[in-house]
């Protein structure tokens, strides 16, 4: 069976320097395709809105494209897509990036609009209320219209944490959401939209002196304001079982999901580093120990995935966090029982250690997944932005193939045997409809 | 304010294509291999001729291809993909049969050596198809579900009438009926080398590639079936139909609007007039609809390409109190654009972003190999990227007010809204026309 193969890395360049009002800067560059990958991330998430305004950071972010010092509502848009490029934005548990990938010769244009809006979005009553009209329709897509809509991202969160910067909602409710106010906005931007808590990452085809130097004169004199406190969200672990029910009117099957905390990803990043590979050798394909024994021999669910952090986004997290086990069962599914498997796998693996070749082709796996996702501009820009935001290790992205790698049978062993039923919140979907 | 302007943009570079080979293998197989060394790894594409394959059957045989051949379980196939850093999955359009999958590069031989064992030595054995059975018939259900689904299946009802596009899913009792042996069968009659095209893009030399191709996949062979799909209909302007979703707190408004295949010189006329409509975010109806009314969140307008036909689709959810007003505004700027020339600057912000995003859809492995597959399946290779961009270059303003007054006229929509009857019939019934859907 498989042979032990040679895990393949990256060794994409980093360059870092600090301006002076703090904003710290990694470039990448990359020749072999002319294009460019712009990423600008602040340090603040869904963990930092205010009590009484779930959903802010989220809203917030749309604000962001709403118009800057320099630029009209509607012109950052045009701009980005006017010179051949896409844009986007995505708010976080601990970030909220905002990014643009364009044709090369389009970089000092990006530059431009995010240092316009670094300096201050243009925030008023109009653009406030018409953003939070298409946030309202944004949740009623993504939750309220659809079967399982928030499951079990939004559902999980209030069963396993118990202090509001855990537990709440990330995409806010409409009370709280229509209830925000400019003075709201301009507060948040003014506490956390700070050059200081920011990075800006640049990745593709550009020559680094002449970058730096278009850095320099655009993001030069964007007013120094400092990082706040970096907050400590952490709390205490569930020393019991913690379960949850509902019912989703649009379902038509029910669903469970569970989640165990894990190790601090950045304070204790040695230990952590073996769940995300534990995930995949537990959910990862056909040939994983959960999907061939559930969805395969017992047919008791009929799909089954893992993953870390609420939002997938395991190199993007900080402490607290979660493993996450979600499955979906045919109809008459039972989640107790299914719950019950789990654990006896769990069991097992911790008893039986690893099949041969298990580890080392989930390994394989992950490194494709890692090295296909750095293949775009964005894919090195956007987390090379996070790694130095939340670690000030950028190039840790070359090294993560080879460090999953490294991981042992051993470690996969002693972090399945922390997953144990007195430590789980567990979260399940009820069917609203017969199917 | 500071003063601040604009930075200019420095002009794109030539067009530059990757090195490629191709070759035809005696069995029929076109492969054709593209060089991007960014990151070790390779891409895999295969499409299959497909038209006219019965539905089910078709549908449960894109998920139940990697169930298990002669001498490989379903987990034995993924472990031995997972191996060498791979995995591959399979999906079904009305034309083709789709494998896609990725490896680390120096596992591309054993990749294309499962590939040609699950092509050539198939079994379908009766558990794993059960199993593969009743996990789509839940999917399906799911699916049955979702708004966006269903809006769909009304609307290419309307669309295609009676042509072989106008049911695209099958029913769950339609799957619940299909046998391993009808997969057996099918399988033999249609998953042939004859007319397919293997796309391999990644890490790799073009030519050896080619060859390790040719080693692999030199045993799949026999006749292919050519099936040939009748043109789609012209698409019949009515009433709007009124798919009734009680309780829905949205309503999915659809439209289809004729189009024009991508090799007709009015293609890249229609693209730019697309775009300036509704078809990137910086389009008017998107502005009007979502960051002036606040109507919805991701509308969207986009050209599917069918081998036998081509279509301009119009997607939108909107609030369930704003469906009347929704439908007044995309009917205005259908009706604005229809009959009045864009602007100079309009078509140059949309023709800028044409030929951009071309580009950055060339600069990935994945994104030069689903390009060069769905080309491929057309009968075009990435050298039509160069013609492409050359004529987006040079369409004028006259040509592109000629095809939006052609084909964006709101008089030659097929339109469909699915939402809450009874608070949505009376605010649409002002505005148009409108029959329901009678279950």
């Amino acid at each position: 069976m498989a042979r032990s193969r040679k895990i393949p890395a990256t060794k994409y360049p980093v360059e870092r320097f600090t301006l002076d009002n703090g904003l710290r800067v990694v470039l990448t560059p990359d020749r072999s395709a002319p294009v460019v990958g712009v990423a600008v991330v602040y340090d603040v998430g869904i963990r930092s809105e205010p009590e009484g305004r779930t959903g802010f950071a989220h809203l917030f972010e749309h604000l962001m494209f709403q118009g800057s010092e320099n630029l009209e509502k509607l012109a950052h848009f045009r701009h980005v897509q006017g010179a051949g490029g896409t844009f986007n934005g995505s708010t976080h548990l601990d970030y909220t990036d905002y990014f643009e990938v364009l044709p090369a010769g389009a970089l000092e244009r990006a530059l431009f609009l995010e240092a316009d809006r670094m300096r201050g979005p243009r925030l008023t009553e109009e653009n406030l209320k018409n953003q939070i009209d298409v946030v309202k329709e944004e949740i009623r897509v993504n939750v309220l219209n659809r079967p399982y809509g928030g499951f079990p991202w939004l559902k999980l969160p209030p069963v396993m944490f118990s202090t509001f910067p855990n537990a709440h909602d990330g995409y806010g409710s409409f009370d709280d959401l229509e209830s925000a106010t400019v003075d709201d906005a301009k507060a948040f931007f003014d506490r956390y939209y700070a050059s200081g808590n920011a990075t800006l990452a640049v990745a593709g085809d550009f020559d680094v002196a002449r970058a730096t130097e278009m850095i320099r004169r655009h993001f030069g004199d964007v007013p120094a304001r400092p990082a706040p406190p970096l907050p400590d969200f952490d709390e205490p672990g569930p020393t019991a079982e913690r379960r949850d029910v509902y019912t989703d009117r649009l379902a038509p099957l029910a669903g469970v999901a569970s989640a165990w905390r894990v190790p601090d990803p950045i304070g204790k990043f040695a230990d952590y580093l073996p769940f995300v590979v534990l995930a995949e050798v537990l959910t990862d394909g056909e040939a994983s120990r959960l999907v061939e024994r559930l969805v395969q021999r017992d047919r008791s669910v009929t799909s089954i995935g893992g993953y870390i952090g609420f939002m997938g986004d395991e190199f993007g997290v900080r402490n607290p966090t979660a493993l996450l086990l979600q499955a979906h069962m045919p109809p008459g599914g039972d989640a107790d029982k299914v719950l019950r498997t789990v654990d006896e796998e769990l069991d097992r693996l911790v008893h039986d250690g690893l099949t041969p070749g298990e580890l080392e082709r989930t390994q394989a796996r992950i490194a494709t997944h890692l090295l296909r996702d750095t293949d775009s501009v964005l894919g090195r820009a956007l987390p090379m932005a996070v790694l130095e935001l939340q670690r000030g290790r950028p190039e840790l992205l070359n090294e993560l193939p080879k460090l999953i790698g490294e991981v042992t049978e051993a470690e996969i062993v002693t972090a399945a045997a922390t997953l144990r039923p007195e430590r789980r919140s567990t979260v399940e979907v009820l069917p609203g409809v017969a199917s | 304010m500071s003063d601040k302007s604009l930075p200019d943009l420095v002009p794109d570079a030539k067009l530059k294509l990757p090195k490629q080979a191709e070759r035809t293998l005696p069995g029929g197989l076109t492969v054709i291999a593209i060089r991007r060394t960014s990151v070790p790894l390779v891409e895999l594409r295969l499409r299959v001729p497909f038209s006219k394959a019965p539905l089910a059957r078709a549908t449960l045989l894109s998920q139940a291809l990697f169930t298990g051949t002669g001498t490989m379980s379903s987990v034995d196939i993924a472990a031995e993909l997972q191996a060498v850093g791979g995995g591959l999955s399979a999906g079904l359009d009305p034309d083709r049969l789709l494998v896609t999958g990725n490896a680390l590069a120096s596992g591309l031989d054993r990749m294309l050596e499962i590939l040609a064992a699950v092509l050539t030595d198939p079994a379908y054995p009766k558990s794993e198809v059960a199993t593969e059975r009743d996990r789509l018939v839940d999917h399906l259900q799911v699916a049955l579900q979702q708004p966006s689904h269903l809006a769909r299946t009304a609307l290419l009802k309307r669309m295609y009438g009676k042509h072989p596009y106008a049911v695209q899913t099958p029913e769950p009792e339609q799957i619940q009926a299909v046998r391993p042996t009808q997969l057996r069968s099918l399988h033999a009659d249609r998953v042939r080398p004859n007319g397919a095209v293997l796309v391999l893009v990644g890490d790799i030399n073009p030519e050896k590639a080619i060859d390790a191709a040719e080693k692999a996949l030199g045993s799949w062979t026999g006749p292919g079936r050519d099936e040939t799909v009748p043109g789609t209909p012209p698409l019949e302007s009515g009433p709007v139909l009124l798919v009734d979703r009680p309780g829905s707190v949205q309503s999915s408004l659809r439209m289809a609007l004729p189009a024009v295949s991508r090799t007709d010189p009015k293609y890249a006329a229609l693209q730019l007039a697309n775009l300036i409509f509704g078809g990137y975010f910086s389009s008017r109806w998107v502005e009007n609809m979502r960051e002036d009314k606040g109507y919805t969140y991701g509308p969207q307008t986009s050209i599917e390409h069918y081998l036998a036909g081509s279509a301009l689709m119009v997607a939108a959810e909107v609030a369930t109190e704003v469906t009347g007003p929704s439908m007044l505004e995309t009917l205005y700027e259908l009706g604005r654009i229809a009959s009045l020339p864009p602007g100079e600057e309009e078509l140059e912000q949309a023709r800028r972003y044409a030929l951009g995003t071309l580009r950055l859809g060339m600069s990935t492995q994945a994104g030069l190999a689903g390009l060069a597959s769905m080309y491929a399946s057309f009968g075009l290779r990435l050298q039509h990227l160069s013609e492409h961009s050359a004529a987006l270059a040079t369409v004028t303003l006259e040509e592109v007010a000629e095809v939006a007054s052609e084909f964006l006229a709101p008089s030659r929509a097929v339109t469909v809204v699915l939402g809450d009857a009874a608070k949505i019939a009376g605010p649409l019934a002002a505005l148009t026309p409108v029959e329901r859907d009678l279950p």
